[in-house]
């Protein structure tokens, strides 16, 4: 098992940059350079010193302190919309695999409704019923991924449950729910451990689609893209302060990329199948 | 002088040798045989001598081909492949493109090799119509479309050819066709052929000389004849051996209650599409009556597609009959509503022993899942239950704790067999008990199923293509065609003297058999 993690670099960078950001999000809970709420218009646009290593913004706020406090947003947005996401979408993809008929075919037209409208168009559904925020995004980003979720458990438990071990359960009595968690979701977690990895990326990235349009997180907490909504007004005089935040989402998203592409064929048995498959003989 | 030199070739991955000190020398023209159970580095042999090993492969030795050793360079080794060496795989499905007509690779690959002849020739040349060109692989059968990939082969006139496995999957009719047509092509063209095989009696129809492989390390090699009437290591001798089927002692039992009473089952398929209606529902299974003996053994023999694995899972309780009935030791059912305390009367045996198992689970619980059907065993008595069906199939209770990947497949499918009997059933259905397994093993499970059936008086259906092993295990013998029972009978008289054309061609199909009288 060693081995395979050592033949991927690209996993174990995306992973290590990953979990520093996460990291990093986490430690702004209980300790930031500065407090995030701490306006000091003397040392307003000031450039990276000793004391404020990534400078202050245009209220005087310490930039470190609020990349690591909007990095946690991010975070904390982008995983409750999987666990929204993957909590229905995976029993809706496995009932759809597992009951077929009716039930699949409710499943996938709803998946493709869902598909069919854009995650933004329900986040401003729903920032005009119950106003904008945090947990608004994280509701529209979590819709967004229960589609997502449902095909891809579909997709992995249809491949299983042609396999022989599943017959020998029905055969054994074992009622489809059962068969579900007892034979099916333990063989597709990796599928969707691998999904919900690039399914993080892109919900971080619709957080700060959101903020940036004023629909996710509202001052005077932060996010990352309330910081580019923010500095955009002033990006020709201190560009810097959109460089950093938007350096920052860059790398948390190309990071997660990686990681799960890594995660793929680490995790992906069909892949590493078919590796053993072209030596054997 | 030799076409092919192989000196001292060892390949490993990771270090691990797949293949250690081959040393090999093919005369023209000769048809030479590499015989190897899985994991030999016989497909390894004819990746090394066509250029064609994986990047992990680390590769030392000398392979030279018309006294020249093989370039190094991937050009060189593509012009070296198009034009002086065919190859046949193993699964001609995936071997062609399904977006082309055939025809079309056919000149595919007669221009890459600045070939001579015409696609019309060589489809004539392998046996099949000019009007196949126009024809997607789909639109094909399977011994058709193998003998599309040998006409591919052939477009260069090839000094070589290498068929890797080219009959493993099909039908027996099928696969003793295309080595015939692969001796013939052979003979005509004077061609050196290498045929890779796990199945000693094609090896032995087709090849002058052989080379018996085993984990990486040439075991034995000769002259045919010779390796084969005098085999001189002790594995070889085993897999000489295991061609001959010793039979199943036979008891007479005369007249025998009938345990499984099958009345004009059919199970008809609708077939999708826009014009369903126009099409009649496809019939898998069409109006079969049978019965079976308690403490018989019955076999369900027929070509691929002709209904016996539908008609077993509706023995079983996977699929339903949509027509007629089917009674267990009284108890009427369909099939899927089986009642639920009879299904613990019924074991399916699968074919598969590498997807019979959740990789997830240990083999207790795997093992344990069928005892479910018999609620009002104590935990003590599941225990129990388990470690004898273990033991009885001749394996150890400490592998209960372990994982399905540690297993070979002989293991598995041991294990599988063990799953089956846990709850002590009556009627075990063997859906191609063998037919996955290395050659050496299936002797040995084939005797663990004749022991196991003599010692609990057990039922046996056995679903197979393979004749020898029928005639050594079955007591009696139906022949399937087209979701029909065509013909019946014991297996001696029944393959003595054949009534029904596909009982004729499948017992014409059997290969020699290799020991000489």
């Amino acid at each position: 098992m060693k081995t395979a993690w050592m033949r991927h670099p690209g996993l174990m960078i995306g992973l290590a940059a990953s979990l520093a950001f996460a990291l990093l999000g986490l430690l702004s809970l209980f300790w930031t350079p500065y407090p995030i709420a701490d306006i000091s218009i003397a040392r307003r646009f000031a450039v990276p010193s000793p004391e404020h290593w990534l400078g202050a913004d245009q209220l005087g706020r310490d930039m470190l302190s609020l990349i690591m406090s909007g990095t946690l947003t991010s975070f904390t947005v982008g995983a409750s919309a999987i666990i929204i996401g993957a909590g229905i979408g995976v029993p809706l993809g496995l009932a759809a695999a597992i009951y077929g008929g009716p039930v699949e075919w409710l499943v996938l037209r709803f998946s493709d409704l869902a598909f069919a409208f854009p995650s933004i168009i329900i986040a401003i559904l729903i920032a005009t019923l119950m106003g904008p925020g945090a947990a608004n995004a994280v509701i529209a980003i979590g819709i967004f991924n229960i589609p997502v979720f449902a095909q891809v458990a579909r997709g992995g438990a249809l491949t299983i449950s042609t396999l022989d071990y599943v017959a020998a359960a029905r055969l054994a009595g074992l009622s489809r729910p059962a068969i579900a968690l007892r034979h099916l979701l333990p063989n597709i977690a990796s599928l969707i451990i691998v999904q919900a990895t690039i399914q993080l990326s892109i919900g971080i990235l619709a957080e700060a689609g959101f903020s940036y349009i004023g629909l996710g997180t509202q001052p005077p907490q932060t996010s990352l893209g309330l910081m580019l909504k923010d500095a955009q007004n002033l990006f020709l005089i201190h560009p810097w302060l959109s460089i950093a935040p938007g350096l920052a989402i860059a790398v948390i998203v190309i990071a997660l990329n990686i990681a799960g592409d890594g995660l793929r064929d680490v995790l992906d048995p069909r892949l590493r199948r078919q590796e053993v498959g072209r030596v054997a003989g | 002088m030799s076409l092919v030199e192989i000196e001292n070739l060892t390949i490993s991955f990771g270090g691990r040798p797949a293949l250690s000190g081959l040393s090999l020398a093919l005369a023209r023209g000769e048809r030479f045989g590499i015989v190897g159970e899985s994991g030999s580095g016989k497909s390894l042999t004819a990746l090394a001598i066509t250029g064609l090993l994986p990047d992990a492969a680390e590769a030392t030795g000398v392979i030279r081909f018309d006294g020249q050793p093989l370039p190094t360079e991937e050009k060189a080794v593509a012009a070296l492949r198009g034009h002086r060496i065919g190859m046949v795989f193993q699964e001609p499905m995936t071997a062609l493109n399904p977006l082309m007509r055939v025809g079309d690779q056919i000149e595919e690959a007669l221009r890459l090799a600045d070939g001579q002849r015409d696609v019309g020739a060589l489809l004539q040349e392998v046996g099949l119509e000019p009007g196949h060109a126009k024809r997607y692989p789909h639109q094909l059968s399977g011994g058709q479309r193998q003998r599309v990939m040998i006409a591919m082969a052939l477009a260069s006139d090839p000094d070589l050819m290498i068929a890797d496995e080219p009959t493993s999957a099909l039908d027996v009719i099928t696969q003793r066709r295309v080595l015939d047509l692969i001796a013939e092509i052979c003979n005509r063209r004077q061609m050196t052929l290498i045929f890779i095989s796990h199945d000693m009696r094609a090896v032995a129809a087709l090849c002058s000389r052989i080379a018996v492989l085993r984990a990486g390390e040439l075991i034995e090699t000769g002259p045919t004849s010779h390796v084969l009437s005098k085999p001189q290591q002790a594995y070889t001798q085993d897999l000489v051996a295991a061609t001959q089927m010793t039979p199943r002692p036979h008891v007479d039992r005369g007249q025998r209650q009938a345990l499984l009473r099958v009345e004009n089952v059919s199970r008809s398929y609708a077939r999708g599409g826009f014009f369903s209606r126009r099409q009649p529902p496809l019939l898998a299974v069409n109006d079969v009556s049978f019965e079976v003996g308690k403490a018989e053994v019955l076999a369900l023999v027929g070509p691929s597609g002709c209904g016996k694995t539908t008609l077993a899972r509706v023995i079983a309780g996977l699929d339903s009959a949509t027509r007629g009935q089917l009674t267990i030791d009284g108890a009427p059912y369909h099939g899927a509503d089986l009642p639920r305390d009879r299904r613990a009367d019924i074991s399916l045996v699968f074919q598969d022993p590498f997807g019979s198992f959740n990789p997830r689970l240990t083999l207790a619980k795997s093992l344990a899942e069928p005892l479910r059907l018999r609620p009002n065993l104590s935990p003590l008595d599941r225990d129990n239950r388990l470690i004898e069906a273990v033991e009885t199939v001749g394996l150890d209770r400490a592998m209960l704790t372990r994982y399905p990947h540690e297993f070979s497949g002989g293991q598995r499918q041991r294990l599988a067999i063990a799953r089956a009997l846990v709850t002590r059933p009556r009627l075990l259905v063997l859906d191609e008990p063998v037919s996955a397994l290395d050659v050496s093993v299936r002797g040995d499970v084939l005797d663990l199923l004749a022991r196991l059936q003599s010692q609990f008086g057990l039922t046996y259906i056995i679903i197979s293509h393979d004749l020898d092993m029928v005639a050594a295990m079955a007591d009696r013998v139906m022949v399937m065609e087209a979701g029909r029972i065509v013909e019946a009978g014991s297996p001696q008289k029944l393959f003595a003297d054949p009534q029904h054309s596909l009982t004729k061609a499948l017992v014409a199909a059997r290969l020699p058999d290799i020991v000489a009288a």
